[in-house]
């Protein structure tokens, strides 16, 4: 659980006092993981695509373009600095103008930027052609997780959320107690990638349901702003299989640094089974939407998706963060009348960071959130909520 | 108060009222200085608590919404509060001693210029204190995070902003009015002194951008208050047209923490070169240039929002042009030391680093221009490195090289030079150890305003934070030293500097209440 430091300045500055002794004799003893000591990574990835490695290749032109003015500036400073001293007697001159001299250096900088702006528009001119993609994918961002929906298949839709996968023990480190060890992929591992042929043009159309998020993949030089309301473009030819692995990059609130993005390539073969199969478990779930569940199979499916979805506004006991995120535990709507809660996890609280779950969760997850969020944390309402509650609420 | 042909033989007034009622431009220059100071620690320890935080991976210390909060503070701290302000302050100080001027042209409105500025930053940090918190949705405030999303205190965020811009603005006419009719006689444009060049360039900029400012956020205010959709798609807006406003107003905004500096750099490096500023007609021209392209290539903030093939080559080739005047400044410079007579005091060190540094800043800028390129390099730390080497041993080393240099004029004392020394080297230490890494880490992929990271960033995050620490209590050593100036030292003479030439210099050490009453011959 993450505690509510905000309302008070003092706190972390009290707290820090208290852990800045764990944190010195943490370096002290070189309980710095061995492991990371080989991550001095210096340079932008080259990534698997042909932008990606035109992209990396117009970044060291210009890079060392730069460190070839740099070479000739510094250097006439430095001589300068060692050469004109007046500790060693330098007489200073009294020119202060030349206009040669001041036209060439105006003049021959001109020319390197149109040398770097011929490649820079080609390359660009080629990133913004996004036709003929042979799959289109949308992705959504939300506070703070990425849904991926794959467009134009035959058969049921495919549609999920990719959420950090990471164990919050493992971030969580605020107490005295040793914390978790941090696993290898740690903050960018996803409970479920997005999953992409190789060496096939994948177009993602993207958008977000609140604030303005934007997917990154460093390996793919692919960066776009997700804005609600309004639909981006990017592409993609991987031409590797694996698992490339990035962030979001616009501030997007209290959780932006927890929603990474992980992408698997597959081969084409291996892709078409997956998709089928993901196309059957969606058509599993929308017919178990007619079924009927027991109070313990909704408290248990419950307490996976509060984990997953809930949990870090409302938190892991149910008292919230109070005023922002209020409590559950003896809340007003959750034990309140059935018609109520529904209503407010299908469709949010308008001016709060409450979102409309209606869009985002199955009806049979929505189902067992609900129900156990009228029956954890003692409140025992005791009462259910079937997946039929729920599609017939939003039939209304 | 002092009025007519007798005003310099008054003193200041006594008490604390001297510094309410005052409309002396000495007296309103130093509490500009001093509020920037004090201003500069609170965003500093800001600072510190996101160093602390981002020393190790995992959250340590704060929750991820005050590492939020404490990312915008930062930033609003440092740009209104530290940066702006100490400008103005060395602008109302050396303005009307440069050209010759009694004071400035309107000493009241000066004072209330001033004076509202500390209500801006108490209401700013009142929030730290709200339930709601602080605002937390970065310095760029982009929408919806910023409107829909924002925590209630955003309102109070608004009026701050409203207040420290009617101060700017007030400040800007104030140095308009000055430069363009205090002018000794026989003082033609082409004759005023860069640092007066500059800020008349500088006051011009924010006149035309700070009401942007004030329109972006009073769009945002209606949007949060009164059910208009200006940045919200939902209500027919648009969320991108917020970057767009803000941005026309934050590249010009850019420029004004960089101007100045380039002023003050060309005053302090003739004098410790012992030869004529190189190129001064150019230096003019390169500033107006730059002012004029400040205007030009706000949306290269934007590659990644979007925007059509056409619009991103125009930001990206109008963006690289900056590239030129640029350069010619920074040749300039060289060349005045080149063939000099080059002496090292703090001032001129700050003012070399400034060169040095400044130069590196640019080096990414332009790297940052290159469209395809800042795909890559967009919202990681590549971008907080960038921005912070044209900020710190830019804007903020002029700043303590202005200090250092106009320090015996202004208190009549001059300074410790060891501890001067002492001081350039830490903070230049510090802020490479700082900063340099940053590059790394975002070429390798960490994205900015992130309170934890994977394990692939922890190395040069531990190398970023202990320069961090390094830097900022070097920062006290700076107070120190300055205290210590204003209460005695070695009695300066009126040229203080054996290179320095300026109207300035012609006036005793420290500085009479009143100069120029009667205006100096030019030569």
């Amino acid at each position: 659980m993450l505690p509510m430091l905000s309302t008070n300045p003092l706190t972390p500055v009290i707290s820090c006092i208290h852990r800045l002794r764990r944190v010195l004799s943490a370096v002290v003893l070189g309980l710095v993981s061995p492991s990371l000591l080989a991550a001095w990574e210096l340079n932008m990835p080259e990534g698997i695509t042909a932008l990606s490695r035109e992209t990396h290749s117009l970044h060291m032109l210009i890079f060392w373009i730069c460190v070839a003015i740099g070479v000739v500036v510094y250097g006439v400073l430095i001589y300068s600095l060692i050469a004109y001293r007046k500790s060693k007697g330098a007489i200073p001159a009294t020119f202060h103008h030349n206009t040669t001299a001041e036209i060439i250096w105006t003049v021959i900088p001109f020319i390197i930027l149109i040398g770097m702006a011929i490649p820079s528009t080609r390359v660009l001119t080629q990133i913004y052609d996004a036709s003929e993609s042979e799959l289109d994918i949308m992705v959504t961002g939300y506070q703070w997780r990425w849904q991926y929906r794959y467009l134009n298949e035959d058969g049921a839709e495919v549609t999920y959320f990719s959420n950090l996968a990471t164990p919050a023990e493992q971030y969580e480190n605020f107490s005295d107690s040793i914390a978790a060890e941090k696993g290898e992929n740690y903050l960018l591992e996803v409970d479920e990638p997005l999953v992409i042929p190789a060496n096939k043009k994948v177009r993602f159309l993207l958008t977000s349901a609140d604030v303005i998020h934007s997917w990154w993949v460093p390996d793919f030089a692919v960066k776009k702003d997700a804005i609600p309301g309004f639909v981006n473009e990017s592409w993609v030819i991987a031409e590797q299989t694996g698992i490339y692995r990035g962030q979001c990059t616009e501030l997007c609130g209290r959780l932006h640094g927890f929603m990474p993005v992980v992408v698997e390539v597959k081969e084409p073969a291996e892709f078409d089974a997956w998709l089928a199969e993901k196309q059957a478990a969606a058509q599993r779930i929308a017919d178990a939407a007619s079924q009927t569940f027991t109070m313990d199979q909704l408290m248990e499916q419950g307490q996976t998706v509060y984990n997953t979805y809930c949990m870090a506004c409302h938190q892991a006991n149910g008292q919230g963060l109070p005023p922002a995120f209020p409590a559950l535990a003896g809340s007003a709507i959750a034990m309140g009348p059935i018609e109520g809660h529904i209503g407010i996890v299908l469709n949010g609280k308008a001016g709060t960071a409450m979102a409309a779950f209606g869009a985002q969760l199955s009806a049979v997850d929505l189902a067992a959130v609900i129900t156990f969020e009228r029956n954890a944390w003692g409140n025992n309402v005791g009462d259910m909520v079937q997946p039929v509650d729920i599609v017939t609420a939003q039939g209304e | 108060m002092a009025t007519g042909h007798d005003a310099h033989h008054h003193g200041p007034a006594s008490g604390i009222t001297r510094w309410f009622y005052t409309t002396n431009h000495k007296d309103i220059g130093s509490m500009y200085l001093w509020f920037s100071f004090a201003m500069f620690l609170l965003g500093g320890m800001f600072a510190l608590v996101i160093r602390a935080e981002l020393f190790q991976p995992g959250l340590q210390f704060v929750d991820p919404n005050f590492f939020n909060q404490m990312t915008t503070m930062h930033g609003l701290v440092m740009v209104f509060g530290a940066v702006m302000p100490a400008f103005v302050g060395l602008a109302n100080w050396m303005v009307p001693m440069m050209i010759g001027a009694p004071d400035m042209a309107l000493p009241r409105m000066n004072n209330w210029s001033f004076w509202i500025l500390p209500f801006a930053f108490t209401m700013l940090a009142s929030t730290l204190f709200m339930d709601s918190g602080a605002p937390n949705f970065g310095w760029t405030f982009y929408a919806p995070l910023s409107t829909t999303f924002a925590p209630d205190s955003v309102t109070y965020f608004i009026f701050a902003v409203h207040i420290m811009g009617a101060s700017s603005i007030m400040g800007s006419i104030n140095i308009v009015a000055t430069i363009q009719n205090l002018r000794a006689p026989g003082m033609t444009y082409m004759k005023m002194p860069l640092f007066v060049w500059t800020w008349l360039i500088t006051a011009y900029l924010l006149i035309a951008v700070m009401p942007v400012l004030a329109g972006v956020v009073t769009m945002m205010l209606f949007d949060i208050h009164f059910g208009t959709s200006f940045f919200s798609a939902a209500g027919g807006g648009d969320p991108v047209l917020f970057q767009h406003v803000f941005w026309f107003f934050g590249h010009p905004e850019v420029y004004i923490m960089i101007l100045p500096a380039f002023g003050i750099v060309s005053e302090i490096i003739p004098t410790f070169s012992r030869k004529r500023l190189f190129g001064y007609d150019s230096m003019v021209y390169a500033t107006s240039s730059i002012a004029f392209l400040s205007f030009i290539v706000w949306a290269h903030h934007m590659f990644t929002t979007g925007m059509p093939l056409a619009g991103e080559l125009f930001f990206m080739y109008a963006t690289m042009l900056i590239a030129v005047p640029t350069g010619v400044k920074v040749f300039n410079w060289i060349t005045t030391m080149f063939k000099g007579s080059i002496s090292f005091e703090t001032p001129m060190l700050f003012a070399i680093a400034f060169v040095v540094l400044f130069t590196c800043g640019g080096f990414t800028g332009l790297m940052l221009a290159i469209a395809p390129a800042d795909f890559q390099y967009h919202d990681t730390y590549f971008v907080v490195a960038h921005f912070h080497y044209v900020l710190v041993p830019g804007a903020i080393f002029s700043i303590m090289a202005a200090a250092y240099y106009w320090l015996p004029k202004w208190t009549g004392n001059m300074y410790d030079e060891n501890l001067g020394k002492l001081h350039f080297w830490l903070s230049f230490v510090g802020i490479n150890v700082l900063f340099f890494p940053q590059h790394f880490l975002g070429l390798a992929g960490m994205p900015r305003r992130i309170p934890d990271y994977a394990l692939q960033f922890a190395d040069f995050n531990m190398v970023s934070s202990v320069g961090a620490f390094i830097f900022g209590f070097s920062q006290l050593l700076f107070l120190f030293i300055v205290v210590k100036t204003v209460m005695g030292g070695k009695k300066a003479t009126a040229e203080v500097w054996e290179g320095a030439e300026g109207l300035e210099w012609t006036v005793p050490s420290p500085a009479p209440y009143h100069t120029f009453s009667t205006p100096p011959a030019i030569k």
